[in-house]
């Protein structure tokens, strides 16, 4: 009887205006439902980027310094051995095929002190020990002042100095010429060493050639520790082969362990924790989803007179449900944003004060703004439906 | 068009006629419940392009629930109701939204303007749901708040504005577009004496120019004022005075 009725049509830009009407009129409101959603993004890309900067410095280190070292000790415990390698071991060790490197390390019974004045046995915990002049390159450390002991220092009783041990002696500059007292004789500082990441035990050390242990200490440089610096492709093999070669008697006495391994085995306890405090953030995501929910749902019956109106201006109910579905969603995204902003700043500050590369890996910004997503349309979907089952005839009898 | 001038009981158009807006015969709603609620029992009632008509009754009397039924925000229990030449019992919910949209413009008493936004978007609010984009809403929107008398209040944010003038953003709302008919509720219900007197005389202003208007209201004065009074009671036409003077329409 009549031109079939055109349906009604919401154009885009009028649905996002509509949309967030309600976010400009409560702005308080919003912000604080939001904030939920804010605080599990930026929990979340802020745990994945500093565990991804800290992975990063980490794999530099390992990258630095090689996973091509093994170290040979002793084996310690109750009814293994004397806790010393046997006296001909680093020379064993050399025979090896694909054994590049090798520098040993004796412990000595000496202390050293700052002066002569201090009383004996306040060492600080610093240990004097006597070592090969090629440890420091087989160990690929650095000078932080001064230089490694080397064959011409010869038996002069000059010591180099762990970075700790250099603190707590007070030998700022190792190229200084500071004495220190060292098993009842003056000894000069000539190196202070860098710290050591691969053997900490060397920055609370002072290290003194063989030759001069023998003449200064009465040491029999016997070897308790030994490094080795093997073909990386050898590793395994080269490791294998060590204990027999070392102390053919009694290989088991004999302990072979890989540094590196201990660097690798933190990445994996810090990986065991980033994903607690990935969890974490998820549930904070979660809360903050359920707030913008419940906030949604008071703001449908406040709204109800609008919803009304709306109606009677010839919104359908899919009109309506989409308005506050798409409120829900902008709230989700703007905390979406504001969490990886957030989040980001997070990272980088504490990545920048800790010297790390700042890195937010890519797959922390999607996912975050994802989840926010998943998590707006999950938020809205209940108060939206609400919505639009609100009766429009009643609505506009209120008041 | 069917002459129905001698008749002495309200006539029923056919509602294929060209100049019937509105069309409702033998209508009746009954809200559910115990006891039930017959709020509209058998109304008959026909209005013509360019009416200006009253329907007036005491609170309770089914005002309200008529507007809703022949502004298609509700469903007649039975009888059949038809609307700018649509059949209403032939639409879907979907199309009655459409037909909202174009076809019918509502003035409420609370006056529901949005907060936040301007009278000027506020009236452009009245063609949302058409689609038209927002540019060009904004033009028959100017235009609509210059027949309302409002072109100086513009921008200013539509729920600051005093009672009167926010009575006659949210007409302006309901002319733009030109509806084939406004429905309003109790327009004057919230507004001073004053106010309500400009509202009643842009009212008849905009009649004057063609605009169709219904008009409910429980105040017989004002109803009074207009061309044609339609007075309810207890859900049902105790009176149409255009059962009397029907002439004056052609
Ligand atoms: N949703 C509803 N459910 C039950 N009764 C209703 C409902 N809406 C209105 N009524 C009743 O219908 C009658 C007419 O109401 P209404 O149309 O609002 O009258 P008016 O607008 O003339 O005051 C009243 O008795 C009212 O209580
Ligand atoms: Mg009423």
């Amino acid at each position: 009887m009549k031109a079939s009725l055109e349906p009604s049509r919401l154009a885009p830009a009028d649905m996002m205006r509509a949309s967030l009407i309600g976010l400009r009129t409560r702005r308080l409101r919003s912000v604080l439902s939001g904030l939920g959603i804010v605080i599990g993004i930026a929990a979340m890309v802020g745990v994945l980027g500093l565990s991804e900067s800290s992975k990063s410095d980490l794999l530099a280190q390992l990258d630095q310094l090689g996973t091509n070292m093994l170290r040979i000790e002793a084996g310690s415990g109750i009814g293994i051995g004397t806790g010393e390698l046997p006296e001909d071991s680093t020379a064993m060790v050399s025979r090896v095929g694909p054994v590049e490197q090798v520098a040993s390390i004796s412990e000595t019974e000496a202390s050293v002190y700052r002066t002569d004045l201090v009383p004996e046995g306040q060492t600080g915990g610093i240990t004097v020990k006597a070592v090969d002049a090629n440890l420091l390159a087989t160990l690929q450390g650095q000078m932080d002042s001064g230089i490694f002991l080397d064959e011409a220092a010869g038996d002069l009783p000059v010591v180099v100095l762990g970075s700790v041990a250099a603190e707590r002696l007070g030998v700022a500059d190792g190229a200084g010429g500071t004495v220190v007292w060292l098993g009842d004789k003056w000894f000069s500082v000539v190196g202070v060493m860098e710290t050591l990441d691969l053997s900490p035990d060397l920055d609370r050390a002072a290290l003194v050639s063989y030759s001069t242990a023998e003449e200064f200490l009465d040491h029999d440089g016997v070897p308790s520790t030994i490094y080795v610096r093997s073909d990386p492709d050898d590793i395994d093999a080269v490791r294998s082969v060590l204990p027999a070669t070392v102390n053919p008697e009694s290989p088991d006495e004999v302990e072979v362990t890989r540094p590196s391994d201990a660097l690798e085995a933190k990445e994996a306890a810090d990986q065991a924790f980033t994903n607690l405090l990935l969890g974490l953030g998820a549930v904070a995501l979660l809360v903050g989803g359920v707030g913008i929910a419940n906030v949604m749902v008071i703001s449908v019956l406040e709204r109800r007179g609008e919803i009304g109106l709306r109606r009677a201006l010839g919104a359908t109910k899919g009109h309506i449900s989409i308005q506050f579905l798409g409120e829900s969603l902008i709230l989700a995204t703007l905390g979406g944003l504001g969490g990886v902003a957030l989040g980001g700043a997070v990272t980088a500050a504490y990545a920048w004060s800790q010297g790390w590369d700042v890195l937010i890996p890519a797959v922390a910004i999607i996912g975050g703004m994802g989840a926010a997503l998943i998590i707006g349309v999950i938020a809205g979907l209940y108060p939206a439906m609400r919505a639009a089952r609100v009766s429009p005839t009643e609505a506009l009898r209120t008041l | 068009m069917s002459p129905a001038a001698s008749a002495s009981t309200p006539t029923t158009v056919a509602p294929n006629d060209e100049r019937t807006v509105l069309a409702l015969s033998n209508v009746t709603k009954t809200y559910p419940g115990t006891p039930p609620v017959h709020a509209i029992r058998g109304v008959d009632l026909d209005i013509r392009s360019g009416e200006l008509v009253s329907i007036v009754g005491p609170s309770g009397s089914g005002k309200s629930t008529l507007l809703h039924i022949v502004g298609t925000l509700d469903r007649a229990t039975s009888g059949t109701v038809s609307v700018a030449g649509y059949d209403v019992d032939d639409l879907t919910d979907k199309q009655l939204s459409s037909l909202r949209s174009r076809h019918i413009g509502f003035v409420f008493q609370q006056f529901f303007l949005l907060a936040g936004e301007t009278a000027l978007d506020n009236v452009s609010d009245g063609l949302l749901y058409t689609g038209m984009p927002l540019n060009h809403r904004r033009v028959l929107a100017e235009q609509a708040l210059d027949q309302v008398g409002l072109s100086h209040r513009m921008g200013h944010e539509a729920t600051k504005l005093s009672g009167g003038e926010r009575q006659r953003v949210a007409i302006a709302r309901a002319l733009i577009g030109s509806p084939d008919i406004i429905l309003a509720d109790e327009p004057t219900g919230n507004l001073d004496s004053k106010s309500g007197e400009d509202v009643v005389r842009l009212i008849e202003d905009l009649n004057a120019d063609g605009t169709t208007i219904v008009v409910i209201t429980h105040d017989h004065e004002i109803a009074s004022r207009f061309p044609r009074q339609v007075s309810l009671l207890d859900g049902e036409v105790v009176e149409d005075t255009r059962s009397v003077e029907p002439e004056d329409l052609r």
